[in-house]
Parts: C-alpha cells; sequence; structure tokens
C-alpha cells in the first residue's frame, strides 16, 4: 500500500493538468424544481476549497451527485483522469471520492473503533471474510485506532458511537471518511451543530489534513471558510455563481448582494 | 515505502489495548460453557422427552439462521420457512429415491438450499423494510402453493411418503425415544453454532452490523452492501435446509407444514422472544416457546395459540430486547449493585 501511495503521488506530480475532481455540465432537477445548472467544477489536487450559498442553493445535492447518490440528468463527473459519471457510491468510494454528512450518519451501536475498524477492513476488501476472527487482523485495528488517536477519539474509542457526545460524533464522521483513504473529501457542513469554539478545532483538524487529499467543505460560517478555504464557489439556485480566491468572493457585489439580501450576515474578512 | 518507518513505531508504542478489548470480546463467557453443558441435561433429567428436545434443537438451528439476517443485518423475512422445507424435501425425496444417509443428505439439502438462497438473495438484496416483509412472505407462500401442486414429486397435500433414514454412520438407529435424535439434531446445532459465532466475530460479522446499523451509509464507506447481504442471506438459506433436513431424517416424514406461513411466524416469535442479535437469543427462544406449546396444547388443545399470543404480548412490553436482554439486563444491575455496595 505504501508504495502504492508513492506511485499515485508521482503520477499525480507528472499529470499535473489533471484535476482532482472535476464536474462538466452537471444538471438535475425535481420536476420543475432546478437543484443543479450547468454546474462546471475544477478542483486541482491539494486544494481547500469552500463550497458556499444560501439555504436550499443546491449544496448537499451538488454533493449528492458528485458521490453518485443522486444520478445526474446530463453531464460528466471525472475524478482525476477517470469518468465515474456511471459508477455506484461505493465503487467512488474505493476509488478515493469520499463523503461526510451533515447530519451524522454514524453507526449507533458500533463502537468508534469498531466503525472505523469497518471502514479500514472495507477499503482493504477483508470485509467479506467471514472465516476469520476479526482478531487476526492486527493492522487494520491499528490503522483504526491511529486514525481516531489523530483526531483525538482514543480515550473514548470503545463506547458505542450514541454515546459520544456531538462534537465527538462530528470528528467520527470524518475519522470513518480518512479510514477509506480519501483523495477527494467533500465535507458537508463539518462543524454543523458544534459550538463556535470548538468548530474551529474541527477545522484546524480538517487543515491538518495530507496535502495528497483535496478539500471540498459547505460551511456558513463565514469566518471559517475564509480562514480555511484557498478557494470559494458561490452556489445560487444550483448555478455556481463565482469561482475565486476568498479576496474575490468578498470583493464580488453579486455575492455581497445575495447574502446581505437573504439576512445571512455580512461577509467579514 | 517512507510511510512505513513512520508507522512502524506507532504502532509499537500503541500496544495491543485496541486488540485485547475486542479480543475478549469474542471470548467464551462461562454462561456460554455453562448453557452448552445445560443441553446435555435432557439425556439424564427428562428422558421421556428427547423427542421434544430435538425439536427444540431444530428450531433452535432455523432460529439461529434467522438471527443471521434479522437480527444481525437487520433482514426482515415473513417466509424464512421457505428454505427450511427446501432443505426437508430434498433430504426427503433423497431418501425416497433411496439414499437415506443422514449426513451426506444433511449436506446435499444444504447445497441445495444455498442455491435456491443465493438466486433469491439477488432480490432480497435490492429491499428493505415493509418492501422486504411482503416479498419474503410472497416467496414463501408461492413455494408452499409450488409444493401443493406439485403432487406427483411432493406428495402435495398428504406429504412425502416412504422416508426412511439410515442409522448415523451405519451404527445409531434413530429410535422411537428421539435419543438418536437429539444427540444428533445437537451435535450438528452445536457445530453450526460455532461456524455462525465465528461469523459474528469476523470483518465481515462487523460489516453486517454495519448493515443493520446504517444500511445508507455503508456504500459511503465503500462497503459493497449488496454483495454482504447475498452472502448472509445464502448462509442462512444454508443453515435453514440443514435444519429442515434434520426435521425430515428424524421424523421420517415431510409435510407442507415444513414450509408453510405458520412456520415462519413461529420462528420469527420465538427470535423475538429469545432476542435478536445476540446469537443465543433463538436457542432460548426456540427452547420457552416449544415447551410452552408442548404444555399449553396439553393443558387446552383447542385454545393454546391463546397464550402463546399472552406471552408474546408479555415478553414484547415488559422484555422488549426479549428474554436474554432481560436476563443481561439483571445482571448488570447486579453487578452495579455488587460494585457499588462492596
Amino acid at each position: 500500500m505504501d508504495e502504492d501511495a508513492v506511485s499515485e503521488s508521482l503520477l499525480t506530480a507528472s499529470g499535473a493538468d489533471v484535476n482532482a475532481l472535476s464536474a462538466r455540465g452537471i444538471n438535475k432537477s425535481f420536476g420543475s424544481l432546478v437543484v443543479a445548472a450547468d454546474v462546471e467544477l475544477n478542483l486541482p489536487q491539494g486544494v481547500r476549497y469552500a463550497l458556499i450559498g444560501p439555504n436550499g442553493a443546491g449544496k448537499t445535492t451538488l454533493i449528492n451527485l458528485l458521490t453518485g447518490m443522486l444520478r445526474p440528468d446530463a453531464g460528466r463527473i471525472f475524478l482525476g483522469p477517470d469518468d465515474i459519471t456511471a459508477l455506484p457510491p461505493q465503487e467512488r468510494v474505493r476509488r478515493g471520492l469520499v463523503r461526510t454528512y451533515q447530519i451524522n450518519s454514524l453507526f449507533p451501536h458500533l463502537t468508534a473503533l469498531e466503525s472505523v475498524t469497518l471502514a479500514v477492513c472495507e477499503r482493504r476488501r477483508v470485509a467479506a471474510t467471514f472465516w476469520r476472527s476479526l482478531t487476526a487482523y492486527v493492522e487494520e485495528i491499528d490503522e483504526a485506532h491511529g486514525i481516531l488517536s489523530a483526531l483525538a477519539l482514543a480515550d473514548v474509542c470503545h463506547r458505542p458511537t450514541r454515546e459520544l457526545a456531538y462534537g465527538q460524533q462530528r470528528l467520527l464522521e470524518i475519522a470513518l471518511a480518512l479510514a477509506t483513504r480519501p483523495k477527494v473529501l467533500l465535507l458537508d457542513e463539518p462543524a454543523a451543530g458544534v459550538p463556535r469554539e470548538e468548530s474551529k478545532d474541527l477545522f484546524e483538524a480538517i487543515a491538518g489534513l495530507s496535502n495528497n487529499i483535496t478539500v471540498l467543505f459547505i460551511e456558513h460560517d463565514m469566518e471559517l471558510v475564509f480562514r480555511f478555504a484557498s478557494r470559494v464557489i458561490v452556489l445560487v439556485g444550483g448555478r455556481v455563481m463565482v469561482d475565486g480566491t476568498p479576496a474575490e468572493i468578498a470583493d464580488d457585489e453579486r455575492v455581497r448582494a445575495v447574502y446581505l439580501g437573504k439576512g445571512h450576515g455580512a461577509l467579514r474578512v | 515505502m517512507s510511510s512505513d518507518t513512520i508507522a512502524a513505531p506507532a504502532s509499537a508504542a500503541a500496544p495491543t489495548a485496541p486488540l485485547a478489548f475486542l479480543r475478549a470480546q469474542g471470548r467464551w463467557h462461562w454462561a456460554e460453557i455453562a448453557f452448552w453443558l445445560a443441553t446435555l441435561l435432557p439425556f439424564v433429567l427428562t428422558p421421556d422427552y428427547l423427542v421434544l428436545a430435538s425439536q427444540v434443537a431444530i428450531s433452535a438451528l432455523f432460529a439461529l439462521s434467522l438471527d443471521l439476517i434479522l437480527g444481525f443485518s437487520g433482514i426482515v423475512s415473513l417466509g424464512h420457512a421457505a428454505y427450511f422445507g427446501v432443505g426437508a424435501y430434498t433430504a426427503g425425496l433423497l431418501s425416497v429415491w433411496g439414499w437415506g444417509e443422514p449426513l451426506t443428505g444433511l449436506v446435499v439439502a444444504g447445497a441445495v438450499t444455498g442455491v435456491v438462497g443465493y438466486v433469491t438473495s439477488f432480490v432480497i438484496a435490492r429491499f428493505r423494510h415493509l418492501a422486504l416483509i411482503m416479498i419474503t412472505l410472497g416467496f414463501g407462500l408461492l413455494l408452499q402453493e409450488a409444493a401443493n401442486s406439485a403432487g406427483w414429486l411432493t406428495g402435495g397435500f398428504n406429504g412425502l411418503q416412504g422416508v426412511h433414514t439410515w442409522p448415523i454412520f451405519g451404527k445409531f438407529e434413530f429410535d422411537l425415544y428421539g435419543y438418536t435424535a437429539y444427540a444428533y439434531a445437537l451435535a450438528v446445532l452445536f457445530l453450526i453454532f460455532l461456524v455462525a459465532r465465528r461469523i459474528i466475530h469476523s470483518p465481515f460479522g462487523l460489516a453486517l452490523r454495519g448493515i443493520r446499523e446504517n444500511g445508507t451509509r455503508m456504500p459511503a464507506i465503500g462497503a459493497p452492501t449488496h454483495s454482504h447481504i447475498r452472502t448472509i442471506y445464502t448462509i442462512a438459506a444454508i443453515i435453514a435446509g440443514v435444519a429442515g433436513a434434520i426435521l425430515t431424517q428424524s421424523t421420517e416424514t415431510v409435510s407442507l407444514e415444513a414450509l408453510g406461513f405458520q412456520r415462519s411466524a413461529d420462528v420469527l416469535v420465538m427470535l423475538i422472544v429469545g432476542g435478536t442479535g445476540k446469537l443465543y437469543g433463538g436457542l432460548i427462544g426456540a427452547a420457552v416457546y416449544m415447551v410452552a406449546r408442548d404444555q399449553f396444547s396439553g393443558l387446552n388443545p383447542q385454545y393454546w395459540y391463546f397464550w402463546i399470543g399472552l406471552l408474546l404480548i408479555a415478553v414484547v412490553m415488559f422484555l422488549p430486547n426479549g428474554i436474554l436482554g432481560g436476563l443481561a439486563g439483571i445482571a448488570d444491575f447486579v453487578k452495579t449493585k455488587w460494585t457499588k455496595t462492596p
């Protein structure tokens, strides 16, 4: 696996023009409601992209479309050079396109360690093995424990998920995603529902992720967006309104209009 | 290569603590050993009830099979008797056609049921909840009517005639008192239980619990949920088929009742009464249910289902996690009391 990682990074280094994730002309509507209109997306390797926009702009829907939870009516999605438009969600995950959920979507009666070990086992394709004891998979368990330790969850790793504090559950969401060794990580409001002081810690953890991982996150708190994003996409009515650096976004009249008009609070830089 | 050097000290620094914890979970508990020793008691304590005991063991095996899909994977079934029946008829037909050797009969019955289970699992894996209840129910009814109408093969309404089981290992004849039948059923139950226990404590077992806990989340961690469901459904079908085959071999008859709706409902009740998702729930539920049925039908041969109904309601109301869940609750309560007042 280590050799894989090395050769992969060599590959991406040589093919520098290839975006980690890109979308071409994504369209989706539910009846007359358009949730994605000609969405173009180019995420270069290693960027920290923020996806912002008013409620109902189609941010989560876009993540659902990119990860295959929803099928676009038209358009193509590429992971690196590969067209993944036709692949089912789990196959996209196996190729490195991974998401987390805005509302915790975890395994309530599994412990944190069990949950992450499960994700590691799935990645290593040993989760279909029913004839060997789980305890024979020392490397998998160690790796899971390592991920939990890195997110400060080691102390509670034997507690059932439903007994964890809310903030810890948010971290477990990220731990599950990391266990799949993502190349592109789509975070749907990773700090949703977490108190402001804690949400900074959470974003520090995200900022500390390896540069091999390309990150797109949805976030409403502009302070966090401007602090942690290297680029920002503004989505309004299923349409990409602006795609630029945080400074460009802050100066953009249309963005100001949308945000001030909707009462979302002023943009602070 | 470079990350190897980073990973090595990390795994050395973090010792086997998480591993030891998981190991302890899979270790045999004294209560488990006591349980299996207790299954030998009928031989000495109630030798007149060994036929009933063999029926309990068969039902326990059947309930264990249902627990693997319902209790551990969250796949609801109201037609599980279909697989029990396929196994029962396979073993019966094999004997009618001239091969009454029980052990190979079990293997063939398990294999045939496994094929049926695998084929149906493609449909099962696509549905959940209410749709699944309707599909399994429909499949059960379908198979029962097919067996009913194929009288030339199954004997139809009259049941399959002329089943004769050879002695086990050519030595142990199936006797009227159920001595061999119980020993046979118990031995198979124990062996398959060991297999089921291993499955539950394997990476696959963890994946099954993941499917039960949050099936929609599984694809998001890269899990091929459908393929997992197909595997466990096939395994469960094989076990149900083996249970059916033992019933045929020990009673030397097969009737349509083997794959009827009543049997599907009964096994569901046994599992829920005992406690789902605990491996032992189906075993204990089968014992309680079968003994209760035996006693109630002795008391009142006409209305005994009244008491079964009462038992079911009482258990679900007062022991939502079944008898085993209740026992575990009492054990926890005693333990905390014990540690609080030394």
